[in-house]
């Protein structure tokens, strides 16, 4: 049941261009029945009023699906409830005196923008090199034309699932974008519509990880642990066939 | 202002080919020397950026989030509606159009709603091309299921989260050009103004939210895909920066507003639970097809769901509505939610709650077939609330979701304002009073994907779009009155925040122009708005700088601008004296309690232009003609 808690915050912020440090914000009466950004919410209220700019934090959803928020809470990025982005972490996950240690998602590509806001552009220039199949609108055939397996169609859909928030990034001691790039791949790897360009897609998506300074992964899987969303570290096996058959097999 | 809807002329299932050959075309070769600015990267806005990129167009698309992929379109789970009639139940583009002219109570425009079902077919083609996993069935082929308001099955979905999909795969398609270069892609850019010149729109205002830069943006046309304004009640199932700023500007600049006052409140979220509540949660209308909804038949009855025994239990919506049972449309699933709960027969500890029983479906099915169509859905709940729904039924409220007011346009999806255009939900044309589950991700997609594309040819290709740089007067204009506005902000310096005074507005319109409306209420609602609108300006608390990434001043901008459009809601609102779809004024229902039109009197789309905040907004009526679907009182028992 619902009971109120004080919780102490040790909160990194930073601003653009500058050295960040942590600092420390009381959070007082907590309904347990609030979600850790509600929490936030109350502090940057009382921060506000008392003439402090409230700390920077991304969200927009707060339903566990566009991906804008997270950040790295007690050493866990989105927290230590599994599967569950930060929005969806709940107060009565705490105790009462806790001390909540809050910094950003960390990654070398991953600059700080401000508090706990990074910069996670890279994930969307890694799409650009051939996360999609290149049909222009008007191009496609009657729906049911392609019976395609309903295991394959769900595999891909559990790789589809992915929200981009960078938190396979940040947990990844390389700061590798291998879970991310491979959820993209397998998506359509699994599909007949993504055949077509299944080679140059795997190669280019991998290329532009490189590119961008995301590690290489090293078979931590730290990546399928902090991933909200549960994506397989299967399909990192699945990104590694697929840039493999296609560098032997270069039609170029 | 003189409004012409443009509808084509002929019969309604030739009207859309007929347009599509008699408007003006521009050659595959001159298509690069117009360009396209597209403010919003949803469905709408992705898929239209995406596609006239495609044809040529030299496309600039704006969105204040980090990314295209974050839009709230991501959020919808249930599905995207379509006539393929797969499953053989008698379904046909005729039907859908019916059912959804039907389901927005007879206050929707046809030719536009029978190109959406016409075009609704080729959406689900052009998706399953992109490689969005459609759930499907052990033969392969697509699986349907049901949603409100319609009596057959064609739902397409992917588990219950259609909408992430759908807008991946726009984004996807938008991400494909932007490596082309046919599309400048600016993230974390928000759009403060738009531009008209010589009374055509010609540009925007765009603030980059990490360093507060204002850039001025030109082109020949500007498309506005922005979405809603269901967060001007504060607590809705919006993302928590979705907001009105974009159409109210445009509606300042001279495109009319229509019927501001239709808001659709979704029957099942998870209920309110405490003051510091920050957003409600939908729960997907999919849940309608095996959960059943009920509430004790005893007031008062607080004992644990599941010790309520079977014949204590009153499924309220299968005794009323028998043959559309739990799947009526969401405003009547809605109203009958709160008359049991004002009848004080609600549960949980607020009393403002129903109950979603999935125990028969599980019975019936096995908790694995539950879990694959709902998987997600229910661990959402979980998260939310710490309770299991496969053992204790989900408690759900109704909130506000969807707004199907918004800028008016012709059926070229143009604007009062020439060369404005206004897409998916932030336009008002084709779910009248009431949109229909699983409609708002067809309209997105086949405003963006299958319309615009081939009606903003006819503007570029005919009108005199003159030279203009951003030098102009107007530009400058512009920007200095946006960042006026934003100096302002920061200058009050006074002892509330920004939520403070949006959950005062919000509470307001909950309380006065929500579920049920009335006169007294509405003209209180009209006294109060002005008031709380004065108190922000002298007493908003907003810190920082206009120079810099500032949330609260970002949002301090969105509320001022929801101060002002919550005038006009209420205005149109107390205007439409009849009910009609989610408008239920109480002054006007049947004597079993349902919405009562009043065709003679109201059977138009409310325009409003704008004369100067310290006037009256002008009204303008265009008139609805139902030439196909007969007016009727809509029956779904």
């Amino acid at each position: 049941m619902a009971e109120k808690i004080n919780v102490t915050l040790k909160v990194w912020r930073q601003n653009q261009g500058e050295e960040g440090e942590f600092k420390i914000y009381q959070a007082q009466d907590i309904d347990t029945e609030a979600s850790f950004l509600e929490m936030m919410d109350i502090v940057n209220e009382g921060l506000t009023l008392s003439g402090i700019e409230p700390i920077a934090f991304e969200d927009d959803c707060r339903e566990g699906i566009c991906g804008c928020c997270g950040a790295v809470v007690n050493g866990k990025t989105h927290g230590s409830h599994e599967r569950t982005t930060l929005c969806q972490l709940h107060m009565r996950k705490f105790k009462n005196n806790d001390q909540i240690v809050i910094e950003p998602f960390r990654a070398k590509p991953f600059q700080v923008l401000k508090d706990l806001i990074v910069d996670r552009s890279g994930l969307d220039a890694i799409i650009c090199e051939g996360g999609y199949v290149d049909v222009k609108t008007g191009n496609a055939p009657e729906a049911a034309t392609t019976p395609i397996k309903r295991a394959l169609a769900e595999a891909s859909m559990d790789a589809a699932q992915c929200i981009g928030c960078g938190a396979c990034v940040a947990a990844c001691p390389n700061g590798s974008a291998m879970l991310f790039t491979a959820a993209k791949v397998s998506q359509y790897a699994l599909l007949p519509q993504g055949h077509p360009e299944r080679a140059q897609r795997a190669t280019n998506m991998v290329n532009k990880m490189d590119e961008l300074g995301f590690g290489n992964c090293s078979n931590e899987y730290e990546c399928a642990v902090a991933c909200p969303k549960g994506i397989d570290v299967k399909n990192i096996a699945r990104l590694n066939r697929e840039f493999i058959k296609a560098s032997l097999m270069s039609e170029k | 202002m003189k409004l012409d809807s443009k509808i084509p002329d002929g019969p309604m299932a030739e009207k859309w080919t007929n347009h599509k050959f008699n408007v003006k075309l521009v050659n595959p070769s001159n298509k690069r020397k117009h360009s396209v600015i597209v403010v919003g990267t949803g469905l709408a806005g992705a898929s239209a950026a995406a596609t006239m990129a495609e044809l040529g167009y030299v496309v600039e698309a704006f969105t204040y989030s980090d990314s295209p992929r974050r839009a709230h379109s991501i959020a919808a789970q249930g599905g995207i509606n379509a006539a393929k009639n797969y499953p053989n139940d008698g379904d046909s583009v005729f039907r859908l159009f019916h059912d959804t002219v039907k389901g927005g109570d007879f206050r929707s425009r046809e030719a536009n709603v029978y190109r959406l079902a016409e075009v609704s077919n080729q959406i689900i083609d052009h998706c399953v091309a992109q490689g969005i996993p459609f759930a499907r069935e052990y033969g392969g082929y697509l699986d349907n299921r049901s949603f409100g308001g319609a009596q057959v099955s064609r739902t397409f979905y992917a588990r219950g989260q259609t909408g992430q999909q759908l807008l991946i795969g726009a984004y996807g398609a938008l991400s494909k050009e932007i490596k082309k270069g046919g599309v400048t892609m600016h993230v974390r850019s928000e759009v403060l103004d738009v531009v008209v010149i010589d009374g055509q729109a010609r540009g925007i205002i765009s603030r980059n939210l990490v360093t507060g830069e204002l850039t001025r943006h030109v082109a020949d046309a500007v498309v506005l895909a922005t979405g809603g304004y269901g967060n001007v009640y504060f607590l809705s199932t919006n993302a928590m920066a979705c907001n009105a700023s974009a159409a109210w500007r445009a509606y300042k600049k001279g495109a009319a507003f229509a019927n501001p006052c239709y808001t659709q409140i979704h029957p099942t979220c998870i209920p309110m639970h405490g003051e510091y509540q920050s957003k409600l949660t939908l729960m997907s209308e999919s849940l309608r097809n095996d959960g059943r909804i009920w509430v004790p038949k005893a007031k008062g009855d607080n004992r644990p769901a599941n010790d309520i025994p079977e014949e204590e239990r009153d499924y309220y919506l299968e005794r009323k509505y028998p043959s559309f049972g739990n799947l009526v449309p969401r405003d009547l699933a809605s109203r009958n939610a709160k008359q049991v709960c004002d009848e004080g027969r609600g549960v949980g500890s607020t009393g403002n709650a129903v109950y979603l029983d999935f125990a028969d479906a599980i019975k019936r099915l096995g908790k694995d077939v539950i879990e694959s169509k709902y998987g997600n859905l229910f661990e959402m709940y979980e998260r939310i609330t710490d309770e299991d729904p496969y053992t204790t039924p989900m408690r759900i409220f109704p909130a506000v979701h969807y707004t199907m007011g918004g800028l008016w346009v012709d059926y070229n999806l143009m604007t009062s304002v020439p060369g404005l255009y206004a897409l998916g939900e932030v336009n008002f044309s084709d779910h009248g009073a009431n949109r229909l589950g699983a409609s708002a991700l067809m309209q997105g997609l086949a405003d963006g994907y299958f319309v615009l594309p081939n009606t903003i040819n006819d503007y570029l290709a005919s009108a005199e779009i003159p030279k203009v740089g951003t030098d102009h007067a107007a530009f400058a204009e512009a920007e200095a009155e946006a960042q006026g506005k934003l100096d302002k902000l920061l200058a009050v310096n006074g002892s509330r925040t920004v939520d403070d005074f949006h959950r005062e507005l919000g509470q307001l319109l909950w309380e006065n122009c929500g579920m049920g409306r009335n006169a007294k209420a509405l003209k209180e609602a009209l006294e109060k708005i002005p008031q709380i609108r004065e108190a922000f300006w002298k007493d908003v608390n907003v810190l920082g700088s206009a120079a810099d990434l500032n949330q609260a001043l970002e949002k301090a901008n969105r509320v001022a601008d929801f101060m002002e459009f919550a005038e006009l809601m209420v205005k149109d609102a107390l205007d439409r004296a009849e009910s009609c779809g989610g408008h239920f004024r109480e002054e006007s229902q049947t004597d079993e309690g349902e919405a009562l039109r009043n065709d003679d009197e109201f059977a138009y789309v409310a325009a409003w232009e704008f004369q100067g905040l310290e006037n009256e907004p002008l009204l303008h009526k265009e008139e609805l003609v139902f030439e196909e679907v007969k007016l009727s009182q809509r029956s779904y028992k």
